[in-house]
């Protein structure tokens, strides 16, 4: 209390009087004002200095393999570092499959349970159900991918996978998909994928059902709609746009994620096959399951699909981002 | 309101043609879908951990925290200290680096940029960078950290300092918009210049929610492989020197260790995974309950 008042005694002075110290004062706590703000934006500046040195870096670092390869490093499958030859074609394709693979599993359990947390859960449910997404996204990607490489992979393989084939990769058209019978797959990893992406896809659209206005479901229930029927009419029309959103954000995450992929889906470069149950490879687990041992051009081209890889998951996310905040717009009826 | 009208017509076809008894059939299963997707879910979740803690737990003996990496990876000997030191060490230099800046950068955002053209853009492209794979990060230090200044822990610390960066903006934003106006006006009454306010008013009163965001971004950083690969190299000792020399950390030694076809490796990736999940859950753990208490105080 005596500091306070001791300070309240000077500071008024201080601010008011029109001699030279005080005047000093209120110009350097201007200048203050002045340096701090700058130091402030100058760490949000940091953002955008550090996506335009990733771009530029990287691809200065990939050039020679740009260079050399042209055009082909994106239209060819062919990936023999030994002879010099990197066509990134298949690993494109298969960060391409696992990602949708990933997608068609995890988007229907993730939109019910939002729909669960938010429209049907009795309320005592909701914040566990919350609390076990937090853990499923909590777990590192390597955990995930120890689990799917020694206990996963090897039950699917001859458990799962043998005997659908023997069953239907006979027959047309299923059997061009179901067939194959390693563990280790583009099926195994858009499973573990999913597993994934389930938290991130679940919580983002579980934000967007939360925006629905009450009075649209009250409406709903007014003319006798049942609880699905309620659904379909007024939550699902409302968060459409917000729900595409995070499913994109979801293919973002799946298309980048390296370390659980490269330990389940088989490191088989080169193949292109619409066989889900059979070895491949992604993009990004190609960069880490190589970058050890290689030099040259071989890392440039390594890094080369890195700066794919950061490419196409800009694009995805800069369209997400946007359908997002064109849904908040809506939402907050701007 | 148009969009009123379209969905009262997609109603009436809805409704239309439908018996009352297919109708709840329908709600039914739409019903079991929800309530059965959320078992799907805790399914993978109940093995992943099942599994972690069953074969993790016999390898934490005392020597499991205190011994150097084994020689000979296929005989069960030594211990994980160093890569336990590892991790710790590699995403406290991280976090040093990120939480300032990023705290600094959300109040540029929210104090001072509002919703003027500049500070829009940096939070989208802070949005955008969270979507950035953490492999592209760790490609990314390499090309301009360690191919000149070689492999040591900075290296690593510095993608995961890239990946939580983001991160913290946008939750640190979230908090210090939830900071009462009349706060801010009540210290410039007192005669308080604007820099004084944020560091002395509207920190202070963000500060639990702020320390939750942080902590959930460390959570992740800790668990990150993909960027340590090629940044911090592979140490079998301990290795305390930030810039000098290759060390090592959990998630790298649980990616090695899991790919020999070796008994004894292979127990020692479970029980890094343990360690390693153990330390995120905490820190996760931790964040939820700072966070709880924030929302109790805000809501008081």
């Amino acid at each position: 209390m005596a500091i306070g008042h001791t300070e309240l005694g000077v500071t008024p002075g201080a601010r008011s009087g029109g001699d030279a110290a005080s005047l000093l004062e209120a110009t350097s706590g201007r200048r203050a004002d002045r340096v701090f703000r700058s130091v402030a934006l100058l760490a949000g500046l940091f953002v955008l200095a550090i996506l335009g040195l990733i771009a530029t870096s990287t691809t200065r670092e990939a050039w020679p393999a740009f260079r050399s390869e042209g055009l082909s490093f994106l239209t060819s499958s062919t990936w023999i570092p030994a002879e010099g030859k990197f066509g990134a074609l298949a690993f494109i394709y298969g960060t391409v499959l696992s990602s949708v693979l990933a997608l068609l599993l995890a988007v229907p359990v993730s939109l019910g349970i939002a729909l669960y947390a938010n429209e049907a859960a009795p309320s005592r449910i909701r914040r566990p159900i919350i609390y076990v997404m937090d853990l499923l996204a909590a777990i590192p990607s390597v955990v995930y991918g120890l689990w799917g490489f020694i206990v996963l992979a090897p039950f699917l393989g001859p458990s799962v996978y043998a005997p659908i084939n023997d069953a239907v990769g006979g027959w047309p058209v299923i059997g061009w998909f179901l067939n194959g019978s390693s563990g280790r797959s583009f099926m195994t990893a858009g499973i573990i994928l999913a597993i994934m992406i389930t938290p991130i896809v679940t919580s983002l659209s579980r934000e967007v059902i939360a925006t629905v206005p009450q009075a649209q479901r009250e409406a709903a229930y007014g003319m006798g709609a049942t609880r699905w029927e309620m659904i379909r009419l007024a939550v699902l029309p409302w968060g459409r746009g917000g729900i595409v959103g995070a499913v994109m954000l979801g293919l973002g995450r799946a298309m980048g994620e390296t370390i659980a992929v490269a330990l389940v889906i088989g490191s088989q470069p080169g193949q292109i096959t619409t066989h889900l149950f059979e070895a491949g490879d992604s993009m990004a687990a190609v960069i880490v399951n190589q970058f050890g041992e290689a030099s040259g051009n071989h890392r440039a081209a390594l890094v080369g699909l890195g700066v794919v890889l950061f490419l196409v998951t800009i694009i995805v996310n800069v369209s997400a981002r946007a359908i997002v905040a064109r849904f908040d717009r809506r939402a907050q009826g701007i | 309101m148009n969009e009123l009208l379209v969905h009262f017509d997609a109603g009436e076809a809805l409704l239309r043609g439908t018996t009352k008894r297919s109708r709840r059939v329908r709600n039914r299963l739409a019903s079991i879908w929800m309530a059965g997707s959320v078992l799907v879910a805790i399914v993978p979740l109940a093995l992943v951990i099942g599994y972690v803690v069953v074969k993790g737990i016999g390898q934490l003996t005392p020597d499991w925290f205190t011994k150097d990496l084994p020689a000979v990876t296929r005989k069960a000997s030594g211990g994980m200290g160093p890569a336990i030191v590892g991790t710790l060490l590699i995403t406290g230099v991280a976090a040093a680096m990120a939480v300032p800046l990023g705290v600094l950068g959300a109040i540029y955002l929210h104090e001072y940029g509002g919703r003027g053209r500049l500070a829009r853009l940096i939070r989208f492209m802070a949005d955008v960078m969270t979507g950035v794979p953490s492999i592209v990060m760790g490609l990314f230090v390499y090309t301009v950290w360690t191919i000149s200044h070689g492999l040591s822990a900075f290296g690593g610390a510095l993608a995961l300092a890239c990946l939580m960066l983001p991160i913290i903006i946008r939750t640190t934003e979230e908090m210090l918009r939830l900071v009462p106006d009349e706060l801010r006006q009540a210290s410039y009454a007192l005669g308080n210049r604007k820099w004084r306010t944020i560091i002395t008013v509207v920190l202070p009163a963000a500060f639990g929610g702020i320390t939750s965001g942080v902590m959930l971004a460390v959570a992740r950083a800790a668990g990150e492989t993909a960027p340590l690969v090629f940044t911090i190299g592979a140490a079998r000792n301990l290795n305390l020197s930030i810039f000098n020399g290759p060390t090592t950390a959990l998630s790298v030694q649980i990616f090695g260790n899991a790919q020999t076809p070796f008994e004894a490796a292979q127990a020692r990736a479970w029980g890094a995974a343990l360690t390693l999940v153990a330390l995120v859950f905490i820190l996760t753990i931790l964040a939820r309950v700072v966070s709880a208490r924030v929302a109790r105080r805000h809501n008081a």
